[in-house]
């Protein structure tokens, strides 16, 4: 089997040439910072190639959106992230973006309109979602070896914005046996990095709230939790680790269609 | 006539001290801010439709829920019973809405019917009040009150319904022993009315009318003791659920006077309009009830204090202090406290209190992870998460105030652009030596 080397468009090159993708992939600082989660960017970027999509990066010219600033409370700083955001996308006209991060979907989605900046948001488990459903790409539940795996609802893609059914539909075709947490759906419980904690040090208690959420997923027997957010990724497999089960591993859907697709 | 009379009296004191009472509130909803438009009212209606009526989120524990939503529909229908009372009482008629023929046989049997099934519903309700260590009816915020004040409201219902199932069963019991014709069907009280088989012609008339009093004036003082208990989500959660923010849980609310700022800091040609001298100072996020907005002070009013928000709140079920729940009763409560000194003093009175540190703590705040687990429970849709970040803008905005790692973090982003203490020349590290396989 041959290797091809993937060279990530920026939109400053693909500008300057005259030409203007389809989407934007915003990475997020997780994405491109983030010593885990930089392997979920490597694997939906691999994705984007094996489909031929017309898409472009922003890189250097990136920038916090400004999610955890404003979950925190600084509104402030928030809006002059948004703002210098919103001049650069808008200054490449751009028209689509797909994020991987369920936070920076939710603020462009919901936030970004209300300072002018109006897009078309696609969060890459509804991209994914749609090349499935319409046969591009094929999954094929044998390649897992029908594994168990189980899904961790990440708040801002569930709650928030009411995507339930997409990272389910994938995952049922990933494995025959797919298991539901016992808190799931609109009912699922937060790792505890969401409203900016991931930044700070959690107030007394009795519990951690990652581990409350790792000893549900150890009870569901599953092999595989499946997740679509960085910072549940992080709560998550720092859960595991804390448990001794790093037997079970976690992975994010577009890491696991990468081992399918074996691409 | 004296009947009539005693009664219209009754009526007037009970709609004059209501009154008196909603005047109170409206002037408290006077010192809150503005919020959202109310507008789609087509979609607020099916908001209402399917929350309130349609019992959707109470359902979302389905035992309990079911018994809540027998209680509540059994109001509903009872209602109806209880305006033929209004009307009785002050024209001197016996069972009035009769002229509606089978519809009224219809309205009397349900009401009769679910009677019987509230007073179960609320037998169950006390019990597990009393006996059972629910764990969401305790707290921090459930002080001894709470608890009475919830048990009262439980103990009138049951009193108005075993009122009215023994106003039905005597009423039977009387038409059939003078061989009176019966208006409307009453199914539970034709099954309990031999036990009025001893009494006479006038003393079933004496309970009928016993039953018939203690029923419409447990009524009247319900419904004035009503707003001043938690129970008052009996008149609020309705229109509450109607009133509901309609934007997805994830949106938090744009705050434009910042916007106004930032666009100037960025924009040097930006025209500044001076504002005028007289406006007042503005306050960044919320510090104490006149920062709240009129939908955060309306929430707090239909809060039942049921406890499924906290119930579901990661914080607070891993032994952190947040309970959501606690953030509206204390939000109530402030404004309990300092909405009458407003009305006395002024607006700009100040008690050298506050909501935010007197009431709820800024370690409350800070332990929330805007997870939207309590306002997607909320069987009234309740947001909480909103006005809790509103809290946290004060703490950042006006007091430069944030647990440490949350300061590192608005560092960062301001000085590099992310959240991290990284380089956006390192944002594509990711992308080297990126191979796929090709067939």
């Amino acid at each position: 089997m041959e290797t091809k080397k993937i060279e990530v468009p920026v939109m400053a090159d693909l500008f300057s040439r005259g030409e203007k993708p389809e989407y934007l992939f915003w990475v997020g600082c997780a994405g491109a910072f983030d010593d885990r989660y930089k392997k979920v960017t490597r694997a939906f970027a691999k994705i984007l190639t094996h489909l031929n999509v017309s898409y472009a990066v922003l890189g250097k010219q990136e920038s916090c959106t400004g999610d955890p600033a404003r979950r925190a409370g600084n509104e402030m700083l928030y809006q002059m992230q948004a703002m210098q955001n919103i001049e650069i996308l808008n200054g490449y006209e751009v028209k689509k973006i797909i994020t991987i991060c369920p936070h920076c979907f939710n603020i462009f989605k919901n936030e970004y309109p209300d300072l002018g900046g109006n897009y078309e948001v696609i969060n890459y488990i509804q991209f994914l979602d749609k090349f499935i459903e319409n046969g591009t790409i094929k999954l094929d539940s044998e390649m897992l070896g029908n594994a168990r795996i189980t899904y961790h609802d990440p708040c801002y893609l569930g709650r928030g914005n009411d995507i339930y059914a997409e990272p389910r539909s994938i995952l049922k075709k990933l494995t025959n046996d797919f298991v539901e947490l016992e808190r799931n759906k609109s009912f699922s419980y937060c790792c505890g990095a969401g409203g900016a904690q991931m930044f700070k040090e959690a107030e007394p208690g009795k519990k951690e709230v990652f581990i409350e959420r790792t000893e549900e997923i150890l009870r569901s027997d599953a092999k595989i939790v499946a997740t679509a957010c960085p910072f549940c990724m992080t709560m998550i497999t720092d859960g595991l680790k804390y448990k001794n089960s790093e037997e079970v591993k976690n992975l994010d859907i577009a890491e696991l269609i990468v081992q399918v697709l074996d691409i | 006539m004296v009947k009539q009379i005693a009664f219209a009296l009754a009526l007037l004191i009970t709609l004059g001290v209501f009154t008196f009472t909603v005047l109170r509130l409206i002037s408290f909803f006077k010192f809150t801010k503005s919020n959202f438009p109310v507008r789609d009212f087509g979609k607020r209606f099916m908001v209402m439709l399917n929350v309130a009526i349609g019992q959707t989120k109470i359902f979302r524990h389905p035992v309990m829920g079911f018994f809540h939503a027998l209680v509540f529909w059994g109001f509903c229908v009872i209602i109806f019973g209880s305006i033929e009372m209004v009307i009785d009482g002050l024209f001197g008629i016996e069972r009035s809405l009769k002229v509606l023929g089978v519809l009224h046989d219809l309205i009397m049997a349900s009401g009769d019917v679910f009677a019987l099934l509230v007073a179960i519903s609320i037998v169950i309700f006390l019990i597990r009040r009393l006996f059972l260590h629910i764990s969401r009816f305790e707290g921090i915020e459930m002080k001894k009150i709470s608890h009475q004040d919830a048990n009262l409201a439980l103990s009138m219902i049951l009193l108005l319904m075993i009122s009215l199932l023994g106003m039905n069963a005597a009423y039977v019991q009387l038409q059939t022993a003078g061989n009176e014709t019966i208006y409307g069907v009453y199914p539970i009280g034709a099954l309990i009315a031999p036990m009025f088989g001893g009494l006479s012609l006038h003393g079933l008339h004496l309970a009928h009318e016993f039953f018939w009093w203690s029923h419409i004036l447990l009524i009247f003082i319900f419904a004035n003791i009503l707003p001043y208990s938690k129970h008052f989500h009996v008149f609020m959660s309705v229109p509450n659920t109607f009133l509901s923010r309609l934007e997805p849980l994830g949106k938090l609310t744009n705050m434009d006077d910042i916007t106004r700022e930032v666009k100037l800091m960025l924009d040097p040609n930006a025209t500044f309009e001076a504002p005028a001298a007289d406006a007042p100072i503005s306050r960044f996020g919320v510090k104490d009830v006149e920062d709240v907005s009129w939908k955060n002070y309306f929430d707090s009013l239909a809060c039942t204090e049921c406890g499924r928000c906290t119930a579901v709140c990661p914080a607070n079920t891993t032994g952190k202090m947040l309970s959501p729940r606690k953030i509206f009763m204390d939000l109530r409560a402030r404004m309990k406290e300092k909405g009458p000194l407003m009305v006395k003093n002024g607006k700009d009175f100040s008690d050298n209190k506050s909501y935010l540190r007197d009431y709820v703590s800024e370690e409350e705040l800070w332990a929330c992870t805007t997870c939207n687990a309590c306002a997607q429970e909320c069987p009234v849709n309740i947001n909480h998460p909103t006005l809790i970040v509103d809290m946290r803008r004060f703490l950042v905005m006006e007091e430069s105030s944030a647990p440490g790692g949350l300061k590192t973090m608005f560092a960062n982003i301001e000085n590099n652009g992310a959240p991290w203490q990284y380089s956006p020349e390192d944002r594509m590290i990711w992308a080297e030596n990126l191979d796929m396989k090709v067939s």
